[in-house]
This record gives structure tokens, C-alpha cells and sequence, in this order.
């Protein structure tokens, strides 16, 4: 067993777990965080993305003894009273439809501002957004929302 | 994923000796290869040892005309490097179209090479870049570093720490992505050394893994040209054929896109 402790959205959490549980594993069930979710076996879909030391990362291909003493923003992590202007701009152009990928997708549209900036052309969206996959939109409201969020940010 | 014991090493000593003790152990760093393999059952070392934290084998140190890259590097910080960037583009771009965003903030140059995919982007550059791999034991010259699919000259308790190679007078890699995994189906690096040698890797191609095609570096040390490889053969015999492409296919690609990175070298 490995004894963890990390910082989650801001408050320190830990706990015992199984040396090969995985961070997403820790999330929704030690933390029942169950915003980030898990879309594929194959490390392929991008739904599990969240922040580690402040870079996105694929939750279910990290172990949770891997994020031992990291700071971690979930979904759940970025809604400050009101949504975050990423949240705020999926709802205002239809980005998502079943919302299963939303978290991820939103975890790495913010990811993508931290790094490219507020001005993000589609071309660059789209590639960036390679990691991400979505069953129901078709990508384009994706696009749009990722572009209105930036520029919002 | 079956059960594992997890520990982080501080230092490479620390590493060998964490592993010496252990009854199966596998080094992991990233985890971007290591951790799907276990989670589909099919790698279960009795521990792990974590080379993320070793503050030796990170970041990129330029010396004169010499790069070194520490193994724990990321794809990500090696996209990013900007002094790299000015003497070598070529890595950084290969980099920067390693799988996505995610992997990439993650995945790091040691485990790519360590592992050698036969579809894994770095190894061609290895290659043609003419790397030295620095271990905690001895230096390997790239071309005897990777002995095949998956192999490489690595002992079970030898860590790669750095890779080593000289700036060169121009490179590029071009790559035919696989439209699902990203994977190379074929990708080229193409290298004008300024020692007025030229070489060129090839990867997600070969049967045998990553190779060096010799007949083209020999043309393109006489005229660094896209023309100049137009006659070269590609031998279809010892390529991969899988449901993707078959090896004819790929002959082809590797033809294509070696010109397309001679055209695109700067
Ligand atoms: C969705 C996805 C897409 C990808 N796309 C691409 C792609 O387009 N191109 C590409 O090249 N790769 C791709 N990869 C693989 C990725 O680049 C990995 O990061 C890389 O292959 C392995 O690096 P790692 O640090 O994650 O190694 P790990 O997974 O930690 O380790 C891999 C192997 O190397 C060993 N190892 C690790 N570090 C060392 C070391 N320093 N010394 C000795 N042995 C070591 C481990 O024991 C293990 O056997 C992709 C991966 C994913 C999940
Ligand atoms: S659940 Fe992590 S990539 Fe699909
Ligand atoms: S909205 Fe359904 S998977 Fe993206």
C-alpha cells in the first residue's frame, strides 16, 4: 500500500491505496470527485484530463503514487461561485451533447490557454485538440467554445 | 493492472539499488507506454521505480555544438526548448507531434528510446542525428543501441540518462501519421551533419524496427537534394505489413516522405 497525499482544487487530501491504483481511480472514489471521467482503456479519449502541476495529463495513464505530494485541479476545481469562462462559453455555444467528454475537453482547452495564450486560431484548436475524442458533436461547437472561453479568460 | 509495489527513486544510484533489490522491477518514466501495458495485463513487474524525480536526468544543456538531452527530458520541454530550437528544429518539431498535448507533458525521450517502438518517432532521429546514449554504465552508439522490435543493447538494470549528439548542419522529420494512434506508419529523419556526413532513420517501417537507409545517406552526402534520392531503392522485403498498409505501401511512404524532409530541412 502506499500512503499519498496531494493538493486537490486547493485542499490537501490523502489517504492509503493500492500501489496500482490509478490517479483517476483516487478522484472518483477516494475523493467521489466524479466530474473526470474515464472513456477508454486505451489512454486514447482524453476524457480522465486533468491538472498536475499545473499541466494537463491523462488521469488514467498516471498512477496515483506518481502525483504523490503534486497539486491537482479537477473539473470540479476551476467553478469559482459562478462557472469558469471556459464552462460558461460550452453552455453559450452548444458544446457539448451528452457531455461525457466535456470535463476532459474543458480541462485541456484551459491547459491549451495556459500555454498558447487568450488567441487561439481553429487550425491550432483543432490540433491541439488530438488527445480528445467525441462521439456526439462533431467537433465544431468544441471549436467554437474553446475559441469564445480563450478570448473570456 | 495487477498488483505492484511503486517507489520513487531520488537519484540513479538510488534507481539501481531500489531495483537491485526488487524481485521483478521495471523502470518507469512517464508511464505514457508502461502504465497502458499494465492496465491491459500484459506487463506486470513486481515494482516500479520512478525515474520522474531524478533531477540529474532532466533539461537540455547546450555546450559549444554538443546537445544533451536528459532521459527524464519531456516531449513537451523538448518542444518547447528554445535554445534547442535555434540549433537543432528538427527535434523540437518531432517532439511536438508525439501523440498529443497530454502524452506529451508526460512521455520522456529515455522511455521512448528505452522502449523502441517500431513506430516510436525518436529513434529515427537517434539514428540519423548520430546519438550517443549515455547509461549509468557506458556510452552506446546509437547504431548499436537498438537491436530490434521492442530491443535495444540495455541490461535489466541499466538506465538510459542522457542522449548526446551534435547540432547539425540541417535536418527535418516528416511523418505519415497513422489516422488513429498517430503513430508513425513511416516517418523519415533526414541529417546533413556538419562533418559532411548525411544520414537517414527510419522508423514505423522496418520488420526489424528502426533502420538507417544506406544508399540514400550515400546520394544525399553527394547532392542534399530531394532529387538526388529519386532512384534510391527502398527494399519492401524488410518492411511491416499489417492491416494498416501493407510492406509495398510503405516503401513507397519511406521514399516520400524521405524527400518531403530533405525538402523541408533547415
Ligand atoms: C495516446 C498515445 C499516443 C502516443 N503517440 C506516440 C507517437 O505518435 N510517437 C511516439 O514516438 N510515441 C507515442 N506514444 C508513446 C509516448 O511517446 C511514450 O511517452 C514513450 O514511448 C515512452 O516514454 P515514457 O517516458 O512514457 O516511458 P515509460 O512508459 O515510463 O517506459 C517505457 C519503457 O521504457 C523503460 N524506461 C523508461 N525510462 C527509462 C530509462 N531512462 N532508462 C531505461 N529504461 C527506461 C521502462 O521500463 C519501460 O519498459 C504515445 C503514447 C500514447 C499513450
Ligand atoms: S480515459 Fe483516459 S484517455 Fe480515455
Ligand atoms: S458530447 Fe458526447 S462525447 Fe462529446
Amino acid at each position: 500500500m502506499a500512503s499519498i497525499s496531494m493538493t486537490v482544487n486547493g485542499k490537501t487530501v490523502g489517504g492509503e491505496v493500492e500501489d496500482r491504483t490509478l490517479l483517476v481511480e483516487f478522484i472518483r472514489e477516494n475523493l467521489r470527485l466524479t466530474g473526470t471521467h474515464v472513456g477508454c482503456d486505451t489512454s486514447q479519449c482524453g476524457a480522465c484530463v486533468v491538472h498536475v502541476d499545473g499541466k494537463a495529463v491523462k488521469s488514467c495513464t498516471t498512477l496515483a503514487a506518481q502525483a504523490n505530494g503534486s497539486e491537482v485541479t479537477t473539473i470540479e476545481g476551476l467553478a469559482n461561485g459562478d462557472l469558469h469562462p471556459m464552462q460558461q462559453a460550452f453552455k453559450d455555444n452548444h458544446g457539448l451533447q451528452c457531455g461525457f467528454c466535456t470535463p476532459g475537453m474543458i480541462m485541456a482547452a484551459t491547459d491549451m490557454v495556459n500555454r498558447l495564450g487568450k488567441d487561439l486560431d481553429e487550425k491550432t484548436i483543432r490540433t491541439e485538440l488530438e488527445g480528445n475524442i467525441c462521439r456526439c458533436t462533431g467537433y465544431h461547437n468544441i471549436v467554437k467554445s474553446i475559441q469564445d472561453g480563450a478570448s473570456k479568460m | 493492472m495487477y498488483e505492484t509495489n511503486y517507489h520513487r527513486a531520488s537519484s540513479v544510484e538510488d534507481a539501481i539499488s531500489k531495483m537491485g533489490s526488487a524481485d521483478d522491477a521495471k523502470f518507469v518514466s512517464g508511464g505514457q507506454t508502461l502504465i497502458p501495458t499494465m492496465k491491459q495485463r500484459l506487463a506486470a513487474p513486481s515494482d516500479l521505480i520512478d525515474l520522474r524525480h531524478v533531477d540529474s536526468m532532466k533539461g537540455i544543456t547546450i555546450d559549444g555544438n554538443q546537445i544533451t538531452i536528459g532521459a527524464a527530458t519531456t516531449h513537451a520541454e523538448v518542444n518547447a526548448s528554445k535554445e534547442l530550437r535555434a540549433i537543432c528544429p528538427a527535434i523540437c518539431d518531432l517532439a511536438g507531434h508525439i501523440g498529443d498535448p497530454h502524452v506529451r507533458h508526460m512521455g520522456t525521450i529515455g522511455g521512448s528510446i528505452a522502449n523502441n517502438d517500431p513506430a516510436a518517432d525518436y529513434p529515427a532521429a537517434m539514428m540519423a542525428l548520430n546519438a550517443q546514449i549515455a547509461t549509468n554504465k557506458r556510452t552506446i552508439d546509437t547504431d548499436d543501441f537498438f537491436t530490434g522490435m521492442f530491443e535495444t543493447a540495455l541490461d535489466e538494470d541499466e538506465i538510459v540518462t542522457a542522449v548526446t549528439f551534435p547540432a547539425p548542419a540541417k535536418a527535418a522529420y516528416s511523418k505519415f501519421p497513422n489516422p488513429a494512434s498517430r503513430y508513425a506508419m513511416a516517418g523519415v529523419f533526414v541529417a546533413k551533419l556538419k562533418n559532411g556526413m548525411a544520414r537517414v532513420g527510419v522508423t514505423g517501417a522496418g520488420a526489424d524496427g528502426v533502420f538507417r537507409h544506406e544508399d540514400m545517406e550515400e546520394a544525399l552526402k553527394g547532392d542534399w537534394s530531394s532529387s538526388s534520392i529519386a532512384d534510391c531503392k527502398v527494399d519492401a522485403d524488410d518492411l511491416l505489413s499489417d492491416l494498416h498498409a501493407d510492406n509495398n505501401y510503405r516503401a513507397n511512404l519511406v521514399k516520400v516522405m524521405a524527400k518531403r524532409a530533405v525538402e523541408a530541412s533547415s
